[in-house]
Formats: C-alpha cells, sequence, structure tokens
C-alpha cells in the first residue's frame, strides 16, 4: 500500500504509545497541531495530553526534562522542531543524555528518543536545513539512527524508542512526504546492520538519509555509462556497520561516499577512512566524497548548488580511475 | 528584626492585587527581609506562624549531621593536600544549608546536588567514599544514584533544575507523591536551564524546591555582576512559582522555610524557589586563590555568622544539649573522620577495561575492537614489567 515516510513515523509513534504506558511524546507544537510537519497528528486526540504533549519553547528545558521523567523511569519521545533548533540543547544533550549510563556505571540509563527533521532540499530558509548529525555521531553515549526508506522509518523509530540507550532519530525532511509501497507495522533489519539497497558489481555508493535516494538515482544513470553500481544505506551511523561496507566495497574495489552534510570533519569523512583501512589492497582508486559544500547552508535559490546531485556523483563515478590514471585533480598539486 | 509578611502586604500592594500566587495563603514575592528565626548569636527571635520553628529532636539531629558534616568537609580538604582527592570544592559555612535540605526531605524524595553538595550528601547517608569517587578520580559517581534517590553530583551549571522538574514530574505521572529538591549556586542563576528548569516545573506543576545557596560568589565573581534584582528569590515571580529568602546560616530557619517549601510541593501546588543568603568560608577549591577578589575582613565578619556555633547556643539555651551531648557528637564525627581517613588512604584499584562497559548497554562492534586494543597493550605492558 502507498504510504508516505511521515506517516510511517506517526504509525510508529501510535503503535509505541499503545504498546507501552511508559512512552511519553513531546515537543513544541505536538498537540493540538500535531507538529510542524505532522508527524505526531492525532496522538494527542488519540492518547491524551498526559500522553502527547506541547511544552514551553524551550529545546534545552525539554531535552532536560526528558532525561528527569527517564530518570523517574518513563520513555519519553521529544521532537526538536527543526535541526537548527535543536542547537540550544546540545549541552544536555552531549552532557546528560550521551553520559548518565557511563557516569553511573551503567545504574542510572536515559533511554530518550531525540526527533531531529534535518537537512535541506525543501527551500527552507535559514536554520531549517541543517545536517547536524556529525556532532551527535561524534558524541560517545549517543546512538544516531536515520531512516532513508518509509519500512525503515517505521521500524528503526519503533526500535528506538525500545532501545535501553537514547537515540538521535534523524528524520531527511525531504523523504517525509515521498510515498513508497510499504506494509506498515514493518519491521526491517535492526541497529547496526547497513543494507545494500541495490547491488552492483563496478563501485559502491555509500550513503545515508537524505543521500540515499540521490545514489539510487545515480546509479541508476549510470547504467547509461556502462557502470553497475552497488548502493549501500548506512542507516544507523552509531552502532555502525563495517562488515556490510567493508565486504560490499572488497567486491566493487571501488567507493563514493555520498552525504548531504558540509564535507569537512563530517560522518562521511570517518566512513571513507574506515573503508581505506580495511579495504586498502581491495581498492582500485582512492575513496571518494560528495558532499555539500563547505558553507553555512545557503538560502533556497542557492541550494541545488550547494546539494551533492546526481551529476557530483556520475563525476566522482568517473574518477575511480578506471583507466588506472592518477585522478587529474590532484596531479597538479 | 524581622519584618511580617503583614509588613509587606502594605509595602507591596500592588502585586499583592494583580498576582494570584498558587498558594493563596502565601505571596509569589519573598518577605523582604530574609526568614530568621534565631539572631546571629543564637538568640530567638520572635515566633513566626508561617514558619514554625522544627521539632527540638529535628533540631538536635540537624545539629549532629552539621557537626559530622563540618568534620567531613576539613578531612575532605585535607585529603586534598595529601594528594588523595584531585580538588575539593568545600562548603563550610553552608553546614546549615547542606544538612537542613536533607532533613526536610523524605528518603524517597529525589536530591539533584551540584559539586559543592558532598556534605549534604554524606548528610543523607550515602557512604562518604562513594560520594567523594568523583573528586578521587576513580570514576565519576560513586553511589548508585537510584538506590539513595540522589542524581549524580552536577558539574555543568544549571543542567540539573531540568531534570528535577522532568523527575518531579515523571513521578507524579506513575502517581508517586516524590518531592525533588535541585541544588543550585547563586552564579548558576544566571544560566538557561535553571529558567527553563523552574519554567517547566511551574508549567507542569511539577513539585520541585529550588533551593540556592547564595555564597556571595562565583569562584571570583561577586553577586553583583549576577543579577540586578534584590533578591535571587525574586527571580521566581515572573514564573508564577512562590518563593522566599532565608538567613542560611540560622539552622533552625532554613529547616523551617525548607520544611514549607517541600509540603508546598507535596501538597500538589507546584514549585517552590528559596534563596539562601550564606559564604563560602574556604576558596572555589583548594585550587583557587580566594584573597584575590575578597578581603580578610569580610570573611571574619562571615566567622561571627557561623551557623554550627549558632545553632549550638540555642540548643545549650534550651536545656537540649549539654557538654556530655556535644562531647558525644565530637566523638562520632571524630570516628566518622578516622574511618573516612583509612578507606581514602587506600589506593584505589581502577580497571581501563571497565572503560567501554557502560558507554552502552552493548558496546558497539567498534568499542568492542577498541576493548581488545586495550587488552593487547595492557597485556603488552605487563610481559615488559614480567621481563624487566
Amino acid at each position: 500500500m502507498a504510504t508516505t515516510m511521515a506517516k510511517a513515523l506517526n504509525t510508529a509513534l501510535a503503535d509505541a504509545l499503545a504498546a507501552d504506558d511508559r512512552v511519553v511524546v513531546f515537543g513544541e507544537d505536538v498537540g493540538a497541531l500535531g507538529g510542524v510537519f505532522r508527524i505526531t497528528d492525532g496522538l494527542q486526540a488519540r492518547f491524551g495530553e498526559k500522553r502527547c504533549f506541547d511544552t514551553p519553547l524551550a529545546e534545552a528545558g525539554i531535552v532536560g526534562f526528558a532525561v528527569g521523567l527517564a530518570m523517574s523511569g518513563l520513555r519519553p519521545v521529544v521532537e526538536m522542531q527543526f535541526d537548527a533548533f535543536a542547537y540550544p540543547a546540545f549541552e544536555q544533550i552531549a552532557s546528560h543524555v550521551a553520559k548518565l549510563r557511563n557516569r553511573t556505571r551503567g545504574k542510572l540509563s536515559v533511554p530518550i528518543v531525540i526527533r531531529v527533521p534535518y537537512a535541506g532540499g525543501i527551500g527552507g530558509v535559514e536554520h531549517h536545513c541543517d545536517s547536524s548529525e556529525a556532532y551527535y555521531a561524534h558524541t560517545p553515549g549517543l546512538k544516531v539512527v536515520t531512516p532513508a526508506t518509509v519500512e525503515d522509518a517505521y521500524s528503526l523509530l519503533r526500535e528506538a524508542i525500545d532501545d535501553p540507550d537514547p537515540v538521535v532519530f534523524m528524520e531527511p525532511k525531504k523523504l517525509y512526504f515521498g510515498s513508497a509501497d510499504a506494509e506498515l507495522p514493518a519491521r526491517t533489519e535492526p541497529f547496526g546492520r547497513a543494507v545494500v539497497r541495490r547491488a552492483g558489481r563496478d563501485a559502491t555508493l555509500v550513503a545515508y538519509g537524505p543521500a540515499v535516494p540521490v545514489a539510487l538515482e545515480a546509479a541508476e544513470a549510470a547504467r547509461e555509462e556502462g557502470w553497475d553500481l552497488e548502493v549501500v544505506d548506512v542507516r544507523t551511523i552509531v552502532p555502525f556497520d563495517d562488515a556490510t561496507i567493508t565486504a560490499s566495497v572488497r567486491r566493487t574495489g571501488r567507493c563514493v561516499v555520498i552525504q548531504e552534510a558540509p564535507g569537512f570533519a563530517g560522518v562521511g569523512a570517518e566512513i571513507a577512512a574506515r573503508v581505506q583501512e580495511r579495504c586498502f589492497h581491495a581498492l582500485h582508486a582512492p575513496v571518494l566524497r560528495v558532499a555539500g559544500l563547505d558553507i553555512p547552508y545557503p538560502a533556497p535559490m542557492l541550494e541545488h548548488t550547494h546539494l551533492p546531485g546526481v551529476d557530483r556523483v556520475l563525476d566522482a563515478v568517473a574518477r575511480l580511475q578506471w583507466d588506472d590514471q592518477p585522478d587529474a585533480r590532484w596531479a597538479a598539486a | 528584626m524581622t519584618t511580617t509578611p503583614q509588613a509587606v502586604r502594605r509595602a507591596s500592594p500592588r502585586a499583592r492585587r494583580t498576582v494570584t500566587p498558587p498558594d493563596p495563603a502565601r505571596p509569589l514575592l519573598p518577605d523582604a527581609e530574609p526568614v530568621r528565626l534565631l539572631d546571629p548569636t543564637g538568640t530567638p527571635l520572635p515566633a513566626r506562624t508561617d514558619y514554625p520553628e522544627p521539632p527540638v529532636e529535628a533540631l538536635r539531629e540537624l545539629y549532629r549531621r552539621m557537626v559530622l558534616g563540618r568534620r567531613f568537609d576539613t578531612q575532605a580538604t585535607a585529603l586534598t593536600k595529601q594528594g588523595r582527592l584531585a580538588v575539593y570544592p568545600s562548603s563550610r559555612g553552608q553546614e546549615a544549608c547542606q544538612v537542613a535540605a536533607v532533613l526536610a526531605v523524605r528518603d524517597t524524595d529525589w536530591m539533584f546536588p551540584t559539586y559543592r553538595e558532598s556534605m549534604a550528601l554524606v548528610a543523607r547517608g550515602i557512604d562518604p567514599v562513594e560520594v567523594l569517587t568523583l573528586l578521587r578520580g576513580d570514576w565519576h559517581c560513586g553511589y548508585d544514584p537510584t538506590a539513595v534517590h540522589t542524581a549524580p553530583q552536577c558539574t555543568p551549571l544549571a543542567t540539573q533544575c531540568v531534570h528535577a522538574a522532568g523527575l518531579a514530574h515523571g513521578e507524579a505521572y506513575q502517581g508517586r507523591d516524590t518531592v525533588a529538591l535541585a541544588f543550585i549556586g547563586d552564579g548558576a542563576t544566571s544560566e538557561g536551564d535553571f529558567h527553563e528548569g523552574i519554567n517547566f516545573a511551574a508549567v507542569f506543576k511539577a513539585p520541585v524546591v529550588y533551593f540556592v545557596q547564595n555564597n556571595r560568589y562565583a569562584i571570583s565573581v561577586p553577586l553583583s555582576r549576577q543579577t540586578a534584582a534584590p533578591s535571587l528569590a525574586y527571580k521566581g515571580v515572573g514564573y508564577g512559582v512562590p518563593s522566599e529568602q532565608v538567613d542560611g546560616n540560622d539552622p533552625v530557619a532554613v529547616l523551617a522555610v525548607l520544611t514549607r517549601a517541600v509540603a508546598h510541593a507535596r501538597a500538589g501546588k507546584g514549585p517552590f524557589l528559596v534563596e539562601a543568603h550564606t559564604y563560602r568560608m574556604e576558596p572555589h577549591t583548594n585550587a583557587d586563590d580566594a584573597s584575590r577578589y575578597r578581603d580578610g575582613a569580610e570573611v571574619d565578619a562571615w566567622r561571627d555568622r557561623d551557623p554550627l556555633a549558632r545553632l549550638e547556643t540555642y540548643l545549650r539555651a534550651r536545656g537540649v544539649l549539654d557538654d556530655a551531648a556535644v562531647a558525644e557528637v565530637a566523638d562520632q564525627a571524630e570516628a566518622y573522620a578516622a574511618d573516612l581517613r583509612a578507606r581514602m588512604n587506600t589506593q584505589p584499584t581502577v580497571d581501563p577495561l571497565s572503560l567501554f562497559d557502560h558507554v552502552y548497554a552493548e558496546p558497539t562492534p567498534q568499542l568492542v575492537e577498541q576493548r581488545e586494543l586495550v587488552r593487547a597493550e595492557l597485556a603488552a605492558a605487563h610481559d615488559e614489567e614480567g621481563d624487566a
């Protein structure tokens, strides 16, 4: 049945609320309005104001409140309205959410899900399109998850709510309303598993979240150029699945990592380093990255220049030293 | 001389008319002067109906735990000088606040302490070695928070204020009448999380007591750089939270005010804010040089307002404390310190491999790899030692 990622997330929240009285959903505008993206639509009407409620407009307060609720035994799921609006909560996330289990040698855990609508491609104005995943992935103690398919959106969110550890759940905004055939409730691969979305022999495209559809489209377009590309969806940045990605690159011998966030010191840089460390003798070319530019997220009319698109991915694939010649871009240096 | 509530009412008629407090029996704004039941010499002031004096047994226990607390504090300072603790933030001079807060709550209530509340934690009965784990440096928190209903000592300023609101709301959500008491210092009231915490607690009517120990300095920065408000207790009114200020070196008054604040919270009337005016007699920590920002005369003046001497004088005058009882408590304190000294004068064992145990409920594959790496390093180092 055709359904959207937004509907899958909404269904996952409803099913989690129905399955476990300890689950509470809160944030800004998540009650009567149903969230600015309608992900919590109808939850307050169905489960009551005690289970799904609006809070004061204060992100550090929302996450800190969730810490206290989790300490009392509840399972808070909070919504940060937009990626960049989560920054006021960063101290609570980095200093407490991520560290309480370790600080107390496992005596105290805070199984919180922090939902973050993230990334661009929707014509959003400033502060509404940041790709903030690297901040969280760089913080030990957090799990960082980002679905790219409708079924994963449902399954990963249910798993996040059941997980004993805090999860930053990054929702690619531009994929919210794309429709796909999916049966809900769906259960897909668990945390820590990357998935081969498209099998191919010549090179591996590694992507996550909003970059996965770009990778799949690029792989389709590459057929015309005679390249048979494999696409791996990372799904859970933390915990990271080295095994699936390593196995794919060892098969293909070439790898391009794609992310929407600025490339410098990003998650893609970490993936490229890990692939290079593990696959050096299987590689026929350096691991390349296709990423957003190292600029603050641009104004809507300029975002297409920033976002990694199919052409940029194909350009990178073309530079994978098919004729065993050094990359011309670096030759002069 | 104290100011009666009637006098405040006359002084601020507008506030009384325009604000409907959660508890009609008391205004949102604190008394103009800090509540005081003993003068600095320990002489009782006229009784107040709004803050009745706690029972004498509670006051004797307050005295006993304050003596133990002070002895613990001097022992911890000594252990720091001997290199047994990495650092120690003393609360000497704040004994009335540290101990009265513990006596004002039940064992099932939750406390949210900062790094300066070591004395409160031992007054609560937590093993002092577990309390000092953070400062000794063998782990970040030595006690089990869920067993003693006490959050880990919080180092990031004011962040615990929001946790207290959430905990209190979560407990009420699950039908329990738990109260949360959040400690905070004067400097941290400038942090956003203090305001977000008290606002969340107020909006959700969460049973929280916010207890500000205003000891005049945030490390070196004086109160005048934190606020232009007449009192930190005024910060409650903007959130619809009733507030009070109290002489923090008057143990009887601190216990009386906190007892009422806790009762207010437990009765479902929402949070309550208390500012206690006190003074940190020691530097911020042993690494601090307080002479750079405050002069000796100021410290001496506060020495004359010593909370322990004040309570002892009062209890002796009431005939409920004599030389024998004082000596017995002193002996208990010495025995407590001797036990602590002996247990802290051993080198704690640490296990490098335990670094990976609690990052997540189950270690990630990457942590398993790193654990093996460290295990191999340790084994190699062990072999080298064997060869040497």
